[in-house]
This record gives C-alpha cells, structure tokens and sequence, in this order.
C-alpha cells in the first residue's frame, strides 16, 4: 500500500511538476494544431472571396434585371437568365456558413428555401404590400423565387415575357422581380461588409473549444448543411427518402427543368474544397478539416479517416454525375438511382458525424456528463 | 477455501455483535449531512438555473425509460413542484429539521427525476439514490440538528456502523470505478483520454504543451487507475489520510477543469471528509456555531444525551447488510454477458464506470410496409432533443425503445404491415465506426428483456480486462 501511494505520489507530482515547464523537451514540432491557420484559410481563401464572387455575381443580375425590366425582351430574359444561373452556382459555395451577420439576418432562409410557394409570391404581387424579410416570406424570396418569375411564370418563353410587358400584371411582376433581386444584393453586401470588417478577426482569434468558438459552430455548420442542405433538400426529399412517395417537385430550380444536378454537384464541390481547406479562387490548400485530422492521426495513429472521406465524397459524386441533369425526370422515370446517390452521400455523413467529430472531439454542451 | 469450524463461527457471531454494538462520536455523520444537503441544494438549484428542467424534463415528446420503470412519466409543468419538493427537502436535510421525513422525500424525489428519462443517466445521479437509500437509516439528526433543538435532546455518540456503511459505500465506488479501468483500451491504448486530452488546447498553461503528449494520456490513464484503487485505503489510514485527502481535492479539481462534470467533484471532496476523525468535524461543527452565534440566543442548548440507539436496528441491519451486499455484486452482472461489455454495454450501467468511453453513433430508422416494400427514413430531431438523440444513437436499449415508440407512432398513424428497420453506425473509443445493428433484423419484433441482444452486430475488435 505505502508502494503504491509512493507511486501514485511520484505520479502526480511528475505531473504537477510538468505542467509548469518542461515544455522545450520535444522540439518544435509539438507547437500542436494551429487552429489560427484553419481559421484565417477559411475566413481569407474561402469564405470572403466566395462572398465577393457572389457579390458580384449579384450585381450583375441586379444590371441584367435593371436592363429586361426597362425592355423585357427574349435576349435580356436569356442574360438575365444566365447571370441568376452564375449566382446561383456560386451560391452554393456559400450555403454552409451560417455565423456572424447570416445568423442574425436569418440570410440562409432568404436565399435558398426551396420549393418555392408560388401562392405566397403571388399573393405579394397581387397585393404589392410586403416585407421580403419576414421570415413568412422565406419561402417566396431568393433563388427559387427568381427560378419562379424567370422560368415558372407561364409556359413558354413569349409567354413568359408577356408577363412582363402586356400582362394587367406587368408593373407588379416587374416591381416583385426587382425587389427580391435588390433584397438579395443588399443582404448579401451586409454579410461580405461584416466579414470584410469587424467579423474576420473576430472569426479568426475564435481558437477555443467551445460551444460557440469558430472551429466548433464551423463543424456543426458544416455538417448540418452536408446532412440538411445537400444530402437532404437536394436529393433524398424528391427522392422521397423521407415520405411515402417521391416528391419530385421539391428539388432544386424546379421551374429551370435542367440544372438541378449541376448545382448538386457545385454543392458536393464546395463541400469537399472546404473540407480539404481548398481556396475559392486557386488551387491552393491550407489549413482545413483534412489537416486538422492529419494532425490528431500523428497522436492517436488511428485510421486515415480524412482519405476515407475524400474517397466517400468521390464515389458520392460519381453517383450523382450518372443522374439525369433534371433530376424531376431522374426521380419520374428511375428513383432507384437516386436513392442509389442519397446512399453514398449518406455514407459520408457517418464519417462526418461520428468518426471526424469523434477525433476532433468537437463538443456540444447539452448537459453534465459523467466524471471520475 | 476456509473451513469454518463450530468455534471460529462463535468467535465471528461473537465479534459482530461487539461490532454491532461499538458507538462512535455522531459529529461526522452531522457534518455529512450539512454537506450532503448543501451539495444537494446547490445541485438543484443549478439543475433549474441552466433551464435543464424544461430542456430535459418538460420540452421532449418522448422520454427512454429505465426497463421496468415505464409507469414513471413526466409530470410536464408540475416537474418544478418536484424539483421544488426535491431542494427544499435538501435544505431540510442541511438543517436536520424532520431529518427523517425529509430524507424520504428527497431519497423518492430526486429517484422519481432520474427515472423520468434515462437519457440523463450519470453514475453520479446514481451514487445519490443509493448513498440517500442509506441515509433514511442512518440517525443523521443526531447532533447539531434542528430536530435536537425542537426535541430538546442531543446525542454524543451513535452506533460505529452508521458511518461505517457510509465509508464502504464510498470506498466501494472508488474501488470499483478503479477496477473498470484494468482494460486495455484505458491502461494500453490510453483511450479515451488520448482523444479527449488534446481537445483541451486552450485550456490556460498546460493546453498546448500538455495535452497534446502521447506521454500524458498514458501518464493520466495509469495515474486514475491507480488513484482510484488505492484511494479508499489511505483514506481509511490515519497516516496517509491528510495525502490521500490532498490527492482527493486535486484530483476532482483537475477532471473538474478538463471536463464538464458538474458538481461531482464537489460532491466527492465533501463526501470524503467523513474519512476523518471525529476531531476535525467537531472543529467545523465550532467554526458553523460561531458563524450562528447571533442567531442561537433563542435556542435553549439541547440535553447532551450520552449515545443514540438506533430502535429498530434489529431489522435495519439485515435490510441494509443485504442492500449493501447487493450493491457489491450488481456491478459483476456483466459476466453473464459474452459480447464485448462496452460494444453492447449489457450490464454497463449502475456499476461506476465512468468515463471509460468515447462512444458516438449515428443511428437511422427506416419504416417498411411489409407488403409492398415502401419504406421511408425517419428524422430522429421530428420525436428527439439534440440530447436524446445523441445518447440513444449508441446505447441498444435506447435504440429498441425508440423504434417500437416509432412502430406505434406511425400505426396510429394508418400505416400498415410496418418494420421498422435501423441502420447504425457506431464508433468506439478512436476505432474507425462500423455498423452496430443488423439492418436486417426488424426491431418492432424484438423484446427488451436482459437477454443477451443478438441483434447487434459483433464488435469487430478486442478489449481485454475487467
């Protein structure tokens, strides 16, 4: 007994001992993870510049709008129609980040809640008195509303421009169109200000490990908006994975009829470059999930969890590359396929949420747990 | 093996009557008490600061019961009245007024709370019932109590066993927490420290030095070991207690820092001081009496009546004598179970293993019709907290209760010819995650029972030990 109190003594204050110095011991290389790296790759290689791109990309749809609502004519409807397909693609790099102003402004749900409520929209045109902000309004804003008013307003294209030239509701259709795309600007310039301004730092200097520290929201972001906003919205909700029969009018751009698998895979894309701390603009990679597990598998020697994800996302993507552009038709004509692709994404998510959460042990606080 | 013979059987009847009989001064166990319903308090009332009552109790649809406990429901709004019952009868239990009634009232309150949903479950909630079980035996009141001044009487000694029984149980919970860490996950792998430990980065000082030292979590992972297997020994030796006691504080000050366990560590260092000699409590009794001093003019000092005998002991005894022999082997009921213990984790709970496991899983339900094959996937957050969810994605009891509560859900619901399929993933302790049940089995079919769990796939590695 008195051996193992020694023991136990000799233990402990080796311990305390330790805590206080004996840092030089190892070298260098026990600096450990800098998660400022992570931070700053994130916030200057990827997420600003992909809010800028898509700044501009909004601009410029707010030009191309001025340019057909001032003569609504088939050429304008057409670049009009391809700078809201640019924007749209870019967006899909942005949908993941949720902090700083896209918290408070609710951003997310004014840009992307699909399917669009048609009813809503017309409600709001009807009665030309609206708030596009309220989050009543969430399902009748952003880039469904647009895939609406640009493909979804009638059946033909003449038709379509009729809407907006001899129609009783040409003004009102024009006023709409313009709003949600000057909402969508302006929203989107007070993210990228917020960045560009006070928020960088205060994302970056976010190195902790708590509930809300930069590195754990972002992990949570990320995976909620892999499980929610790609694997389910695009794919298993019109696959009907989640009810008792497909629902294809609930995918993407419905009312375009043709790009529904590509913003899938430019989602699927903007997951995977995050995850491997890829830059927006470049090929450059820097400090990232994939570097971070790097890291924790020199302590833990585990298995390469990283590479088995990378490989997951690739065959994900080889799934959904098979599928018919318009994913409507995949659903109507061959479900099986695209629950084939909600599979392998689903795969994905298991590494994800348990063996990439698990090595970083990226907590959230819901209560005690145990102790010794 | 030892054989009895006649005489040595007389001599042992002989020494535990003796035992039986040996008094001792009753400060301890009142100053146990003021602890006790102080920590108590003070856990409640923080319970109910952190909103717990309504996220926990109140806001989810659905609670997991205990097996055999399904009678035990929420009480919804009234859940305050309960943990109102619950605080307020800790503070009657600090002050020693109706110290009896008052203890059955929390012992049956706060068990009630934990039944409710054992998403919560936490070895220290446990260690509360079972040390409140034998607390309603135990004349607590003796001393320094409310009671003694509204009876007017106050006891110096009282039987040796009342605080015995308090040093086993303790002693009891240190050394079997001790025995559950001889595995080679914990002593060869240093899991799960080694994952848990370099999360730690910013803690102050040792965060990036530390933590991140292969080194350390095996330094940890041995030291805790053995920490808790010698702890309640040189608690008991008069000459290493003040160590053992230092080793206590810094100890649960250290896990407290690192991880987010609440008032167990306070509840721990207050709990240990019992170890000590009457001396000390006496002293600490002096220094609470000081502190009341304004107070205590109205009071006429109580009789010192010279020992409390305890009048039903003749009883008390057996009963607590076989709860306490229970207590001892309840924790060895894993045995009976050949799957890997901490994969099925048939025989897990209630037996003080803490913190052995860093387990997640990520577990789907999907909804079959029988007959024409259509099947939908449930989303768990439609019928679950965050927190239920998490808890029940790795736990098989949860995990089976779960998908009958769906079964019937979506029945009342018109679906027909229902199974209720799962696919589960489950990782454990730094091991790559593999599937965890048999997506083939339909679990709407299957009975909890203590059977063993042949749905759950085979865990496809080894840990040795205990």
């Amino acid at each position: 007994m008195i051996r193992k109190s020694l023991l136990a003594f000799f233990t402990l204050s080796l311990l305390l001992g330790c805590s206080s110095s004996d840092e030089g011991d190892s070298g260098s290389q026990n600096d450990g993870f800098d998660r400022q790296v992570m931070l700053s790759n994130w916030a200057d290689n990827i997420i600003i510049p992909a809010y800028q791109d898509l700044n501009a990309d909004l601009m410029d749809l707010s030009a191309q709008k001025e340019a057909f609502v001032n003569s609504p004519n088939q050429a304008n409807l057409e670049t009009l129609r391809a700078s809201w397909l640019s924007a749209y693609k870019t967006w899909q790099y942005l949908e993941m980040f949720t902090s700083g102003k896209a918290e408070e402004t609710n951003y997310v749900f004014q840009m992307n809640v699909y399917p669009t409520n048609v009813d809503d929209i017309e409600a709001n045109i009807a009665s030309g008195n609206y708030d596009l902000s309220n989050p009543n309004n969430n399902d009748a804003v952003g880039f469904p509303a647009l895939d609406y008013l640009l493909f979804g307003l009638a059946e033909t294209d003449a038709q379509i421009l009729n809407a907006y030239t001899s129609n009783t509701k040409a003004e009102a259709n024009k006023t709409y169109l313009s709003d949600v795309v000057n909402q969508m600007q302006s929203l989107t310039a007070t993210v990228l200000n917020d960045w560009t301004g006070t928020y960088r730092d205060a994302f970056v200097n976010s190195t902790g490990n708590t509930a809300t520290s930069a590195t754990n929201k972002m992990t949570n972001d990320f995976i909620f908006y892999y499980e929610k906003g790609l694997r389910a919205n695009k794919i298993g909700i019109p696959a009907g994975v989640f009810s008792a029969a497909p629902l294809s009018s609930k995918v993407e751009a419905f009312y375009n009829e043709e790009i529904s698998k590509t913003l899938a895979l430019e989602g699927l894309n903007a997951v995977q470059d995050f995850f491997n701390g890829k830059a927006y603009n470049s090929n450059a990679t820097s400090g990232s999930f994939k570097a971070y597990l790097e890291y924790l598998n020199t302590i833990n020697n585990g298995e390469d969890v990283s590479a088995l994800i990378n490989s997951q996302f690739n065959a994900a993507r080889t799934k959904i590359e098979s599928l018919d552009n318009n994913f409507v038709q995949q659903v109507e004509t061959d479900n099986t396929q695209m629950t084939e692709a909600f599979d392998a994404l689903q795969k994905v998510v298991v590494l994800l949420k348990i063996d990439m959460v698990q090595a970083m042990s990226i907590r959230l606080d819901y209560a005690d747990s145990d102790g010794d | 093996m030892r054989h009895f013979t006649k005489e040595s059987f007389f001599i042992m009847k002989f020494n535990l009557k003796t035992y039986f009989s040996k008094t001792t001064n009753a400060a301890p166990l009142a100053v146990f008490r003021i602890g006790f319903g102080l920590m108590m308090l003070v856990s409640i009332i923080r319970f109910w600061w952190h909103g717990w009552i309504e996220t926990i109790y109140i806001q989810p649809t659905f609670h997991f019961k205990y097996y055999g406990f399904d009678w035990v429901s929420s009480l919804g709004a009234y859940n305050y009245v309960l943990f109102f019952i619950c605080g307020l009868s800790a503070l009657f239990i600090a002050l020693g007024f109706k110290y009896r009634w008052a203890m059955l009232a929390f012992f049956l309150s706060f068990t009630y709370i934990e039944l409710i949903d054992k998403t919560t479950y936490l070895n220290h909630y446990y260690f509360i019932t079972v040390l409140s079980f034998l607390m309603l035996f135990l004349p607590a009141n003796a001393k320094f109590s409310i009671d003694n001044l509204l009876r007017k009487k106050s006891y110096d000694t009282i039987p040796r066993w009342c605080i015995d029984s308090i040093k086993l149980l303790l002693a009891m919970v240190y050394f079997y927490a001790g025995l559950a860490k001889i595995n080679s996950d914990w002593l060869f792998r240093a899991m799960p420290l080694k994952i848990w430990l370099p999360s730690k980065y910013d803690l102050p000082f040792i965060g990036n030095s530390l933590m991140q030292q292969e080194w350390f979590h095996f330094a940890m992972s041995w030291s805790g070991m053995f920490y808790d297997l010698t702890i309640p020994f040189l608690l008991l030796y008069k000459r290493t207690r003040l160590f053992a006691f230092a080793l206590v504080v810094f100890f649960h000050i250290f896990t407290r820092v690192l991880f987010p366990i609440g008032m167990f560590p306070y509840i721990m260092i207050v709990a240990t001081l019992v170890f000590f000699d009457a001396s000390v409590h006496e002293k600490i009794i002096a220094f609470i009496k000081r502190l009341l001093k304004p107070f205590r003019s109205h009071f006429s000092e109580p009789k010192l009546v010279s020992n409390y005998s305890i009048a039903n002991q003749k009883w008390i005894l057996p009963v607590l004598t076989v709860f306490l022999a229970f207590q001892m082997l309840f924790p060895f009921r894993y045995a009976f179970y050949k799957d890997e213990l901490f994969w099925t984790e048939e025989g897990f709970r209630l037996s003080w293993r803490v913190m052995l496991m860093e387990k997640m899983g990520l577990t789907t339900f999907k909804i079959v019709d029988a007959k024409t094959g259509d099947y939908f996937y449930v989303d768990n957050s439609d019928f679950l907290t965050n927190f239920q969810v998490k808890q029940m994605s790795f736990q098989p009891d949860f995990i089976l209760e779960y998908a009958h509560y769906l079964g019937d859900h979506f029945k009342e619901q018109g679906h027909k010819n229902i199974q209720v399929f799962v696919e589960s993933y489950v990782a454990l302790n730094g091991r790559l995650s593999q599937q965890y049940v048999n997506p083939e089995v339909d679990l709407y079919q299957e009975k909890e029972s203590f059977k063993r769990k042949n749905w759950i796939l085979p865990f496809k590695d080894e840990i040795k030990g205990l």
